[in-house]
């Protein structure tokens, strides 16, 4: 179904182009933190995967094969922006390295197989997957209809093209017809394919695929006491501490560091005694806040060494909470931003 | 598909073709195909000068004929669509050994024949003189994203390993019995590509984890060294551009 050169006229195929390209680069951004995790060896093998799966040829039933597309499956197995970032590669490789599919083409052909079918296919597995049960299994029915739909649209919108850009007046009726008919046909032959391949992975290795990440069962954990809880598998184990905890936790450190550094030992720690009995204790320099306020674990101008030390302590973990807060509303702004523009 | 399936299509010789820079390759191809592609379908001299510039490019290039006729089946079914293109179109129609064929219909079927063929044989022209890490060095000189050109060295690199996993499977299903044919061996079948999928992201995760072992920090390597020198652009260009010529004055003289 690789297009040719000479197919469409110039105009189709340079708009096709560009919007090859725009698709292309708005998914290398949306998944850049992905593969910038996952590193692109990831990507590649999943490309140099879908290449070698469309060469199997599949009993369809009746005596006749097909092979996959694997817009979909793609598309269900790594997420859609990686998956039109790995169909173009596929089709990228194939145009320059197997010269299937004209080169002027080549937009055409990833905005068809590489665009259209991804996306197609992961919006109806998205749909489906809202009205069937909150199950890992649930995934397959999803993507065979999403195979089976992906495939008669870029068909849809291969009459289309041709109704825009194609050389020769022919009847679109009859075009879109007989595409959109073919094609349900191979879409067919591509849900049962799809719906086998993705079984399989979903019987060894669930957690690989990607449109059933969020289906993950729920996480029972059993302390000690034998109390149960569940933690959904989507979200960081760490809960983000409440209010309360937070208040508590702030209470506590304040009290060790105000009230028992008041018993702290006076003596020099380890360190500091072994550096002085071996004489190089000179050699280890004040460091340059060593002027500071808070300099040597005292508040200067408060007499009482004790005294001294407590403040010195609280006002150490006020700050230390503050700057720790700062950095990480800063870092949870950052990501979210990032999150958003991923 | 002969050879590893990581080398595409590549023909190991050595002419003025192979020797020149992938980039300028990539560019005289697009360029050519361009110059092909909007020229009118009626100007048949025009196709004619094509079809000769690409055999004297397939003769430079010291390819083998029967291997780009054996890669051109690729078109096939466009062929097919092209030769159903005269019952079908519409338009006033001509009446060729007593069956009656639309005009536009017949143009078109050409038009689609022509360009097609001889974007293909451009195609292979290129893909049977560069290798798969020349080509990528070429793209990564024209400036492609540089995770697209990691995601594709990747691919490529790891195309045949991944075909032989396939092929080992296939021998592993069939010498169990399953030979494939029948529906009720399309689980067997559709089994060892889930396996596959399954055996190939593992591969790519552990490869990651080397890379980071290694120092890997994001960036990968250069895979080019220097640009392409002035005199091989208009060495490479040469042929395209006379293509460009003919394509200006078939618009400009027409038939």
């Amino acid at each position: 179904m690789h297009v040719p050169d000479g197919f469409f006229d110039a105009p189709t195929s340079v708009a096709t182009g560009l919007i090859a390209a725009g698709a292309v680069g708005f998914s290398l951004q949306r998944a850049n933190r992905e593969i910038r995790e996952t590193g692109p060896a990831l990507a590649g093998l999943t490309a140099a995967f879908v290449f070698a799966v469309q060469m199997v040829n599949f009993p369809v039933g009746a005596g006749t094969s097909g092979h996959l597309l694997g817009g979909a499956l793609a598309a269900a197995l790594v997420g859609p922006w990686s998956a039109v970032l790995v169909m173009s590669t596929v089709l990228l490789v194939q145009g320059l390295l197997f010269a299937d599919g004209g080169l002027t083409a080549l937009g055409t052909n990833i905005t068809l197989m590489g665009l259209i079918t991804v996306l197609v296919g992961y919006f109806v597995i998205r749909t489906v997957l809202q009205v069937l049960p909150k199950r890992v299994g649930s995934v397959v029915p999803a993507t065979t209809l999403g195979a089976l739909v992906s495939v008669p649209v870029a068909a849809l919108a291969f009459t289309g093209l041709y109704a825009i850009g194609g050389a020769v007046d022919i009847p679109l009726g009859k075009l879109a017809t007989a595409m959109v008919g073919w094609h349900i046909l191979v879409g067919l032959g591509e849900a049962v394919i799809t719906a086998a391949v993705l079984s399989a992975v979903v019987a060894t290795r669930p957690d690989l695929v990607y449109a059933a990440r969020h289906l993950q069962p729920d996480l029972v954990l059993v302390d000690a006491d034998g109390n149960s809880s569940t933690v959904s598998p989507d979200r960081p184990i760490a809960a983000k501490p409440t209010g309360r905890t937070l208040g508590v936790g702030i209470a506590a450190t304040l009290l060790v560091a105000g009230v028992v550094s008041l018993f702290a030992s006076a003596h020099p720690d380890g360190l500091e005694f072994v550096g002085a009995r071996l004489g190089f204790d000179g050699a280890a320099k004040d460091s340059a806040v060593a002027g500071s306020p808070l300099a040597d674990y005292g508040v200067s101008g408060i007499g009482n060494a004790q005294v001294s030390g407590a403040l010195a302590g609280i006002i150490g973990v006020l700050v230390t909470i503050a700057v720790g807060l700062t950095i990480a509303k800063v870092a949870s702004l950052r990501s979210s931003r990032a999150d958003k523009a991923a | 598909m002969t050879g590893s399936a990581g080398d595409g299509l590549l023909v190991v010789a050595d002419s003025r073709i192979h020797r020149l820079p992938a980039q300028v390759k990539i560019v005289a191809l697009f360029v050519f195909v361009l110059a092909v592609v909007s020229t009118p379908a009626g100007v048949f001299w025009a196709f004619a000068l094509y079809g000769a510039l690409l055999v004297w490019c397939v003769v430079l290039a010291k390819l083998p004929p029967l291997v780009v006729m054996r890669r051109l089946a690729v078109e096939t079914p466009f062929v097919v669509f092209a030769l159903v293109l005269p019952f079908v179109a519409t338009g006033p129609r001509v009446e060729v050994l007593g069956v009656s064929l639309s005009q536009s219909g017949v143009l078109g079927s050409w038009n689609v024949l022509a360009k097609g063929t001889l974007g293909v044989v451009a195609a292979i022209v290129l893909s049977a003189t560069t290798g798969p890490r020349a080509l990528l060095a070429g793209l990564e000189r024209l400036r492609l994203p540089s995770t697209l050109v990691a995601i594709l060295s990747f691919m490529v690199r790891y195309l045949s390993v991944v075909s032989d996993d396939l092929q080992r499977m296939r021998i592993a299903r069939e010498s169990r019995g399953y030979r494939g044919g029948r529906a009720g061996h399309l689980k067997a079948i559709a089994g060892g590509v889930g396996a596959l999928f399954v055996r190939s992201f593992e591969r790519g995760e552990r490869v990651h984890l080397a890379m980071q072992s290694r120092g890997y920090t994001g960036r990968m390597p250069l895979l080019s060294e220097s640009g392409a020198a002035r005199v091989q652009w208009v060495e490479g260009l040469a042929i395209s551009l006379a293509a460009v010529v003919i394509a200006v004055t078939a618009r400009v003289v027409g038939l």
